[in-house]
């Protein structure tokens, strides 16, 4: 075995190129932006946790973030669960499961700029939506400078990803041993007692890698709103994207160094949370 | 009763097919519409006046009007349009290239620091683009790549994503795979040749057709760091026109759809096998 330890490491000649591009599009610069972090933009003096302080006082960073967190809390969850549902059903032994597969795949391939369009005709003040609210005599709402434009956020979140999670869950649930259930059956075991006690244990591996993947294309979700409402949407949609790309646009160098810092922390505490209590046995041996 | 509940269950996920694809149709359909009848439906919205938009389900007046204006009296939507194409080869290229070896380099190593490396991938792969924008923007100065294409391909060249999912699909090769080809002396580059491309293409592939996509939809880089429209992807053409040229917008909307919806027709047995591989286990 020690020889094969001894050749593993020329493995690492694999990662090189990658790594190398990494460090110097993203690692190296980001020891830049930590430095930054604690100097001041306008003397260049070592300014302490100063601009720490700065952006935790500042209240559009404060909103900006709370934002964030909500829409994350509020978008996994709903895409996990209605998904996970659809997901069951079409492995219940439904026939036409990949005409839906496709179908709700289908979402991902429509273009950003056409569904910040499609925005704008529905839910603009003289749009589409109120234009079928006002004829059934329920009144209109402004719903794009409102919070409920933060609903409209989740609804195509979830709209453009469902398929994308289906596919993911079905994919783990075909893989569970059609074994176990029997052996369940044989024993007595209902449905719901089948699901908590073989489904949602042998899917626990999974969560992981789901969740990633959601976290991660729900940053995306800025896309639209920018496109729709620009650099200060409404409030309820004001997302830290927002206030980067602003403090850059206002050249905030120190402010926007400091909630670069934060967030990189914030996303790796995270990420290894995730690992340590969802990644599978196996994942965490070698990863 | 138990085929009442399957019919019951077929309505519920058609209904919900519908409800998913209903925006594909509003715009195939708009873009059909004649100038009238848009405007007349639009109006509402596109000059902030009294009353509200309106839809028909079927358009009362076809016309291929606004392809028209699109297709011969919009050259720059062409200059975009191989712009896009120019940029998605040459990143997706480029992936093959770094991220590929990279990800079988991953699934291969087993050293103590490998987990370290490849949580920072992780991590990377999670930052938004605003939160990475000033690094890369004064690397990208420094090497006076600002508003030439390479300040776009580069940074997504070496994107962390693609070995990320790609990672899963190699690691699924069991060892005894690799320790049976050493015996036969196969040397580490034969290997990855011989066995880890041929079994990992399908994730290979699906890696491709999710870059393909995102790579169609580019918003926040060109606009932060190509000043030159006329480098500018087609991702950027819809939203500059204004609602306006409705009917153009509509028309480019289905035009900039059909390769990503080409891609994904070729590419969905490889996505949902690429999906799925990522998940099971090892």
């Amino acid at each position: 075995m020690k020889f094969i330890d001894k050749q593993q490491s020329k493995n690492l000649l694999f990662i090189l190129p990658s790594l190398l591009g990494v460090c110097i599009f993203v690692l190296i610069p980001s020891v830049d932006v930590i430095r930054r972090s604690f100097v001041d933009a306008k003397t260049h003096h070592f300014a302490g946790l100063q601009n720490f302080v700065t952006i935790f006082h500042n209240h559009a960073f404060l909103v900006a973030a709370g934002n964030t967190l909500k829409f994350i809390a509020v978008c996994i969850p709903t895409l996990m669960i209605i998904s996970l549902a659809i997901a069951l059903l079409l492995t219940s032994g439904i026939k036409g499961g990949p005409f839906f597969k496709s179908a709700y795949l289908f979402p991902m391939a429509i273009p950003v700029a056409s569904i910040a369009l499609m925005w704008r005709v529905t839910f603009e003040d003289h749009g589409l939506l109120n234009g079928i609210l006002s004829s059934l005599h329920l009144g209109t709402h402004d719903w794009m400078h409102s919070g409920f434009a933060f609903w409209i956020v989740v609804g195509s979140y979830v709209w453009k990803y469902i398929g994308y999670n289906v596919v993911l869950w079905m994919a783990g649930l075909l893989a569970i041993p059609k074994s176990y259930y029997e052996a369940a059956w044989v024993d007595g075991a209902g449905k719901l007692k089948c699901f908590f006690y073989i489904t949602l244990p042998n899917m626990k591996s999974m969560v992981f890698i789901v969740t990633i993947l959601a976290v991660l294309n729900s940053f995306k979700s800025f896309r639209e709103v920018y496109m729709v409402a620009g650099n200060y949407p409404n409030q309820s949609i004001y997302m830290l994207q927002h206030i980067f790309n602003n403090w850059y646009r206002e050249l905030s160098l120190d402010k926007l160094s400091a909630a670069a810092v934060v967030f990189a922390i914030v996303i790796l505490i995270f990420v290894m949370l995730l690992q340590k209590f969802w990644a599978s046995e196996s994942l965490k041996g070698d990863l | 009763m138990r085929s009442k509940r399957k019919v019951l269950l077929y309505i519920l996920l058609f209904l919900l097919t519908l409800l998913l694809l209903s925006p594909m149709y509003f715009l195939l359909e708009g873009s059909f519409m004649s100038k009238g009848e848009l405007t007349k439906n639009l109006s509402a919205v596109l000059k902030g006046g009294q009353g509200f938009a309106s839809w028909s389900l079927f358009p009362t007046d076809l016309s291929a009007h606004s392809y028209e204006k699109l297709l011969i009296f919009s050259p720059t939507f062409y200059v975009m349009f191989w712009n896009s194409m120019k940029l998605e080869f040459v990143i997706l290229l480029g992936q093959l290239l770094i991220a590929v070896p990279a990800a079988w380099g991953f699934a291969r190593l087993k050293i103590p620091f490998k987990n370290v490396l490849f949580t920072t991938y992780i991590v990377l792969m999670l930052m938004p683009f605003q939160v990475t924008m000033l690094s890369n923007y004064l690397t990208l100065d420094k090497m006076h790549l600002i508003n030439t294409q390479a300040s776009i391909i580069l940074p997504n060249v070496f994107s962390t994503f693609p070995v990320f999912t790609m990672y899963r699909f190699f690691g699924q090769i069991s060892d005894s795979t690799i320790e049976a080809a050493q015996i036969d002396g196969a040397n580490r580059f034969q290997i990855f040749m011989k066995i880890g491309l041929p079994l990992g293409y399908t994730g290979i592939a699906a890696a491709m057709v999710i870059g393909f996509l995102e790579y169609w939809n580019l918003i926040e880089q060109p606009l932060a760091f190509l000043t030159d429209k006329a480098l500018w992807p087609l991702s950027l053409f819809l939203p500059n026109i204004g609602l306006d040229q409705a009917g153009v917008a509509f028309a480019s909307s289905i035009i900039v759809l059909i390769p990503s919806f080409l891609v994904f027709l070729a590419g969905q047995d490889y996505l949902e096998q690429g999906i799925a591989a990522m998940t099971s286990k090892e």
